[in-house]
């Protein structure tokens, strides 16, 4: 089915969220869609899908106008969507999710075998291995995400968008992932990816439409280079690698020993792991997802409970110390879930960025707020971290994902800090806050703090760390230096140490 | 703060490590063995007891009387209650979970206990299937009351206003049946009247986004208002006109009605009684097997993925909210048709806030939030009935036993139990 979209335009009050955008998919092809966060990409779609309804412009399947007054129309339309957010609900089966909407029925109850069955079929023409009866909320999210493909999927969809689907897998779901896409297109689907890493979007795009700040600002071919692209979506160029000085070796200021983490259901989640990050260096933790690293961040913080073995900051012990404590001993963090752990969505700038300083000068004084300095500091920190928002009364849960991320690191890095941790810190983020986030924690190494940057992204974990701790199973495979080749990087985030790598710890 | 919402702010424990299931039930049940051997054998009081097992109204077939030497009875008792609550730490010692029904059966033997103690020595019987058969009707009102809850906050509304709907029912109810002389005329005018409620309910919290809890209290004390005010202005100098309704009659089933203990307490019942069990089986069935209730399950806990699937959300929780409204006020015409008659000003007497508890504690399953609206409906009646023989139990301790059973329950036996996720949210589209 061939897809156009006509003169797409919606407003959020002041803010032009899409400007007259024009888009043609034709069946077989994946179309890229690019541009910085905030440009307007997940609002078009929205649209598409009926969500949000456009203020003017026109949507056309095979050359006829539609009028979806809301995504049941735009679902049996023939669109299906995968979101940025997925849309499954949690404590319901894979089947039942599946089914949703569109339940069949025997004698009055549904159908449950019949769901079971459609999953299973789904699952075996492209390869999945999906339990029809596993409820979601214990799936990882790479297999969640397969959900949402087979639930566009069971309902015929002929035009399938993904709203940046990638950012939480892990690299081998990557490749899987593109691996359907490709088999989607060659069933004659027409395909919407978002995303930003250009690297997908050169493996798999026939074609790139590039937005920025509402309006398409051009196409481009595949072919086109990472500087091309990246200049294209900010409008200006882009510096993909990062300068970095030599480490400057100083003394161990954190030191963890034989730190081993029980979850809520008794398994060993991290286990025994000890090692060092020095003042003034970047420790990047690597790894799949789920091996560990989520909880190893936690317990940092204070915020794992049954945890054993030491944690030394500075020479004084951290481990019992209660959050806010650890805070105040001046460890920065960012938490890998922005939205969920980070911010409150329904707080202004101005006040999440004060949100961990309540407890005394120069914010709160005999206990009341003093407005006019968190007044003056958000607007401070909204422009030394390049912020974009309406303002700093802007609530945080409107603004886009790159620029949530920019409101946590203001706040984390606003304060005198001794530790640096940063669970995937660019996740989700475009290349222009990706490079300004990794400039940021560079400078605050080169501060001579001490850093730890957990990314399950490879190019990530090479461009910043001085040493990487590859992490499997709960366990470190290895500590190794910040120049060793991808290829061992990648068999040791299999759990294997190839013989003769140099370890650096 | 940056991530102190993620998990409970608790440090990290001091000797973690090992890991163990909780005793938290085993030292439940120990602390209620104990206090069974304190008043069992301590203050154990001598005498006989003697339990009726025939129900008033059996007919033919008697059943035998039990007569129990307190004390020995007593002792026996308490035993296996403290050996009941060692099996319990037994399992957790070895890593299981206490079940239910071991619960229910270690409950069973020491309400059983105090039962033998409370009738020791005293010059009456003690009725058991009276007793039952009371619980069940002081309960009839909670369970209709705790569906119509299940129903509206698995849809994703708060509904605080049960005790407006009941009494709305019970008061529409009486009044019609009076005017019409017709029992089903008054069932169906508080189904009406139960709906009209949750009609302003939904209306405000859906459309206009008020807050649920807000509305929901503003809506009982409204009811509690409009009814004494009618009651006591327009009922009471009309009593025969428009206060004097017909009460239901119980309608015996052949067959299963003389099943000894069972036949009277579930099959010699009234109309709405039985109406309570299909409601019951149907709002089950219907949640977890139809298209109706996976819809309104979709609803309540993602109301923005239902939306994503082409599922009306706001329509959806709108007549849901409704039919909730109606079973509640054919729960409310309980108070009046199918037990006294005439309306009395708040006789529902908080009902309500107790089917709103039985919802939660029900961990919002139908089922059980009947079970748990059972427990009240028994802890009440175990009150009056004990109130009644002269029992040695003093008659305020009663009357709290009710909301200290519920206190009891929710603390020592309910796990963290997850309500709908949605529920009290309203959903805002863009
Ligand atoms: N519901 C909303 N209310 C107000 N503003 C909104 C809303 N949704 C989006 N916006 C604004 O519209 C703009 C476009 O947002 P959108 O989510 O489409 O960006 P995006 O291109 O998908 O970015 P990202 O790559 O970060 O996902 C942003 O400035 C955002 O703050
Ligand atoms: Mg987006």
């Amino acid at each position: 089915m061939k897809l156009e979209l006509r003169g797409i335009t919606k407003t959020f009050g002041a803010l032009v969220a899409n400007d007259h955008i024009d888009l043609t998919v034709q069946p077989g092809e994946i179309h890229c869609l690019l541009g910085e966060n905030g440009a307007g990409k997940s609002t078009l779609m929205n649209i598409l899908y009926g969500l949000y309804r456009a203020d003017s412009g026109e949507i056309l399947l095979d050359d006829v106008v539609q009028h979806f007054s809301g995504p049941g129309d735009a679902a049996r339309a023939g669109i299906g969507m995968v979101h940025q957010h997925f849309m499954l609900i949690p404590v319901f089966t894979v089947a039942e999710n599946v089914m949703l909407g569109h339940e069949e029925s025997k004698f009055g109850f549904l159908d449950l075998p019949a769901a079971r069955a459609r999953v299973r079929e789904i699952s075996a023409r492209f390869g999945f291995d999906v339990d029809p009866d596993a409820l979601i909320e214990d799936l990882p999210v790479g297999v969640q995400q397969r959900v949402e493909i087979i639930k566009a999927l069971s309902r015929e969809a002929k035009v399938l968008v993904f709203d940046e689907p990638t950012a939480v897998l892990t690299p081998q779901e990557t490749d899987e992932l593109m691996g359907i896409m490709k088999q989607l297109k060659d069933a004659g689907a027409a395909i919407v990816f978002i995303t930003h890493k250009l690297r997908e979007v050169r493996e798999v795009a026939d074609k790139i439409t590039v937005i920025r700040l509402g309006k398409v600002v051009g196409e481009a071919k595949p072919t086109a280079t990472n500087a091309e692209l990246a200049s294209l979506m900010v409008g200006r160029s882009i510096d993909l690698t990062i300068a970095k000085s030599k480490v400057k070796a100083k003394e161990p200021a954190l030191v963890v020993e034989g730190l081993t983490i029980h979850n809520a259901q008794g398994h060993v989640v991290v286990n025994n792991v000890s090692f060092q990050v020095r003042a003034g260096e970047i420790l990047a933790v690597a790894g799949v997802q789920g091996n560990g690293q989520t909880e190893l961040t936690e317990a940092l913080l204070g915020l794992q409970d049954r945890v054993m073995g030491t944690i030394d900051l500075d020479g004084k012990s951290i481990r019992h110390l209660p959050i806010h404590k650890v805070l105040a001993e001046g460890v920065g963090f960012i938490p890998e879930d922005r939205q969920e752990d980070a911010l409150i969505a329904e707080f202004s700038i101005a006040e999440n960025l004060m949100l961990d300083r309540a407890d005394g000068e120069p914010f709160v004084r005999h206990g009341a707020l003093q407005l006019a300095y968190r007044t003056k500091f958000a607007t401070d920190k909204v422009k030394e971290f390049d912020v974009r928002a309406q303002g700093i009364d802007e609530v945080v849960g409107s603004l886009s994902g790159g620029n949530q991320q920019k409101v946590v690191l203001a706040r984390e890095l606003s304060r005198t800090l001794r530790l640096f941790v940063a669970a995937q810190p660019t996740r989700g983020l475009d290349v222009g806050s990706i490079e300004f986030v990794h400039e940021r924690i560079v400078a605050t190494r080169d501060a001579g703090v001490p850093v730890i940057v957990v990314s399950t992204e490879l190019d990530e974990v090479l461009a910043l760390a001085d040493r990487i701790a590859v992490m499997y199973e709960g366990r470190i495979v290895g500590i190794v230096s910040g120049d060793t080749p991808r290829d061992v990087l990648g068999l040791m985030m299999a759990g294997e140490l190839p013989a003769g790598t140099k370890l650096a710890a | 703060m940056s991530a102190v919402t993620a998990t409970s702010p608790v440090a990290s424990g001091t000797a973690a490590g090992e890991l163990k299931v909780s005793y938290k039930t085993p030292i439940t049940l120990g602390i209620f063995a104990l206090l069974g051997v304190i008043l069992l054998v301590v203050f154990g009081r001598n005498g006989t007891s003697v339990f009726n097992f025939t129900a008033s109204n059996a007919g033919a077939i008697q059943l035998p009387v039990v007569s129990m030497p307190g004390h020995l009875t007593g002792v026996v008792i308490a035993i296996l209650g403290v050996l009941l609550a060692l099996g319990s730490g037994l399992m957790a010692r070895f890593q299981r979970r206490t079940p239910l029904w071991y619960i229910t059966i270690f409950a069973v033997v020491l309400v059983t206990g105090f039962l033998v103690w409370a009738s020791t020595g005293i010059p009456h019987e003690l009725h058991v299937t009276g007793l039952l058969v009371g619980a069940l009707g002081l309960s009839a009102p909670l369970i209709f009351g705790s569906l119509g809850g299940v129903l509206s906050e698995r849809v994703g509304v708060t509904n605080i206003a049960i005790e407006g709907q009941l009494l709305a029912g019970a008061f529409v109810s009486a009044v019609t049946a009076t005017i019409t002389h017709s029992i089903i005329a008054g069932i169906l005018a508080a189904a009406v009247a139960g709906v009209l409620v949750s009609f302003v309910l939904a209306v405000f919290a859906i459309k206009y986004v008020v807050n649920q809890v807000i509305i929901g209290v503003v809506l009982n004390t409204l009811v509690a208002g409009l009814t004494t005010f009618l009651y006591q202005q327009v009922l009471l100098n009309n009593i025969g006109a428009l206060n004097n309704p017909p009460v239901l009659k119980q309608l015996p089933i052949p067959g299963l009605s003389v099943i000894p203990i069972i036949g009277p307490l579930l099959f010699d019942q009234n109309v709405i009684v039985y109406f309570m069990y299909v409601a019951v089986a149907g709002v089950t069935i219907g949640l977890f097997r139809t298209r109706w209730g996976l819809r309104l399950r979709a609803v309540g806990e993602h109301p923005q993925a239902a939306d994503t699937v082409g599922i009306n959300v706001g329509r959806t929780r709108f007549w849901n909210v409704a039919l909730a409204g109606a079973i509640v006020g054919v729960g409310g015409s309980y108070f009046t048709l199918g037990n006294i008659g005439p309306f009395g000003a708040n006789m529902t007497n908080g009902a309500g806030y107790i089917a709103l508890a039985a919802v939660i504690f029900g961990g919002w399953h139908p089922i059980r939030a009947t079970l748990a609206s059972l427990l009240f409906g028994f802890a009440t009646n175990l009150g009056s009935v004990l109130g009644s023989i002269q029992s040695p139990v003093p008659n305020d301790f009663l009357l709290m036993l009710p909301y200290v059973v519920t206190i009891f329950a929710v603390a020592g036996f309910v796990g963290r139990v997850r309500g709908p996720a949605a529920a009290g949210r309203p959903y805002i589209k863009s």
